[in-house]
């Protein structure tokens, strides 16, 4: 490792360093969890007060809440169908906040301030766990959602249109959260790297770029996670018409 | 320490938990369980409450609608229904005036008619009576001048 000059201590960068939380034999990412409640607590914060006075006439808070509720609404039901999307819009929703909040959470937030025994905090997402949980969650969730709809006809969906497809639709059963998961991840961490990187070897103006093509990708990410995400629960209720 | 980019170190092995890029651990379980949290909060405070004051003003703003189309359709009616008894009424009055129009006519030549043979009928006794007086003046005249004459005859041939 070369010596490097401690000239910008705030442009340090540290990866593959986790802040442990021990419980039980269970080692936790501390940072993962502490900069998540930041952002769970800044989703609610601005959710209870957008819903406090609820109006027929929105104002202030209320008229972001129900643009973001119309832009979701609107996102699930391109994407599942009119019949099924209302069950699966807080899921949907859910996860396109979260981790939009995460991702400029992330990009915006100056966490360097803040000093932890290890590890640096940042976005939740830039965390392989996070994204892998969500992703996996997906999984679950279109799995159920094709077998509480359909039952066990749901499998016919491997099958068609031809018995070929079978293997490669199961593949896809796993193909789809490990893609899901890694391109978040790796986005998200990319971004922060690039920022780092730039950040510590030119400290003025030249990372703004980068920073700003970050927040773009942040929110890009977002909704591509939660469009894949409600694309997957309606291929799987969807109703094929013979 | 400053350890920087240490992507290859991410599976070095080292204490107990050793860290790096692609540590997965019980973070990923509470994470999931966390997610799956917020999203019975966010559903409870947000998407629940939120839809339904959408949905809420959605329906206001059709029925809304459809009263006002009621109302404009039942507007428009009720203005044709108005033009029509305004052209009957138009129609109506045209008719009144004509018909008074026709009735001042004949009264005025009915009046002139009466009025012209009442003036030819005093014209006419008014004549006769002028004949008649001429003719009473041209008899007494001539009376006069019968006696007159006899008068003369009688003076200027006395009596023999």
């Amino acid at each position: 490792m070369v010596p490097l000059p401690q000239l910008l201590p705030f442009a340090e960068l540290e990866v593959g360093k986790q802040f442990y939380w021990h419980l039980g034999n269970f080692h936790l990412h501390g940072q993962v969890f502490l900069s998540s409640w930041v952002v769970i607590g800044a989703l609610l914060t601005l959710v209870v007060v957008g819903t406090r006075t609820m109006e027929r006439e929105p104002r202030g808070v209320q008229n972001l809440l129900e643009f973001l509720w119309d832009y979701l609404r609107d996102l699930a039901r391109e994407q599942i169908g009119e019949k099924a999307y209302r069950d699966w819009l807080p899921f949907i929703g859910t996860l396109f906040l979260f981790i939009f909040v995460c991702n400029w959470g992330g990009a915006l937030i100056p966490w360097k301030l803040i000093e932890i025994p290890n590890g640096e905090l940042g976005a939740p997402t830039a965390d392989i766990n996070t994204t892998v949980a969500m992703a996996l969650l997906v999984s679950l969730s279109y799995f159920y959602a094709g077998l509480s709809r359909k039952g066990l006809r749901y499998f016919e969906y491997y099958v068609e249109p031809t018995p070929i497809m079978l293997p490669f639709k199961i593949i896809e059963d796993f193909t789809k959260p490990l893609s899901l998961s890694f391109r978040l991840f790796g986005n998200i961490l990319a971004d922060e790297l690039v920022v780092g990187v730039l950040a510590f070897l030119v400290p003025v103006l030249v990372p703004l770029p980068a920073m700003f093509l970050g927040l773009f990708t942040s929110a890009i990410q977002a909704l591509i996670f939660a469009t894949l995400a409600a694309n997957y629960i309606g291929e799987a209720v969807h109703e094929e018409h013979h | 320490m400053s350890s920087w980019l240490l992507l290859a170190a991410a599976g070095a092995a080292s204490s107990a938990p050793e860290g790096g890029l692609f540590d997965l651990d019980a973070t990923l379980p509470l994470m999931a369980v966390q997610v799956v949290l917020l999203t019975f909060i966010l559903n409870a405070l947000f998407f629940r409450p939120v839809g339904r004051v959408v949905e809420d003003r959605e329906g206001y703003i059709a029925t809304s609608r459809a009263d006002a189309k009621q109302k404009l359709a039942q507007v428009q009616r009720l203005e044709a229904d108005l033009a029509e008894q305004l052209k009957g009424a138009r129609q109506q009055a045209q008719q009144l005036i004509l018909e008074a129009e026709q009735e001042v006519d004949k009264l005025y030549r009915e009046a002139l008619a009466l009025a012209q043979s009442e003036a030819n009928a005093s014209r006419e006794q008014a004549r006769r009576e002028i004949e008649k007086e001429r003719d009473q003046a041209l008899a007494a005249l001539g009376a006069e001048s019968d006696r007159l004459g006899a008068l003369i005859v009688n003076r200027l041939l006395p009596a023999k």
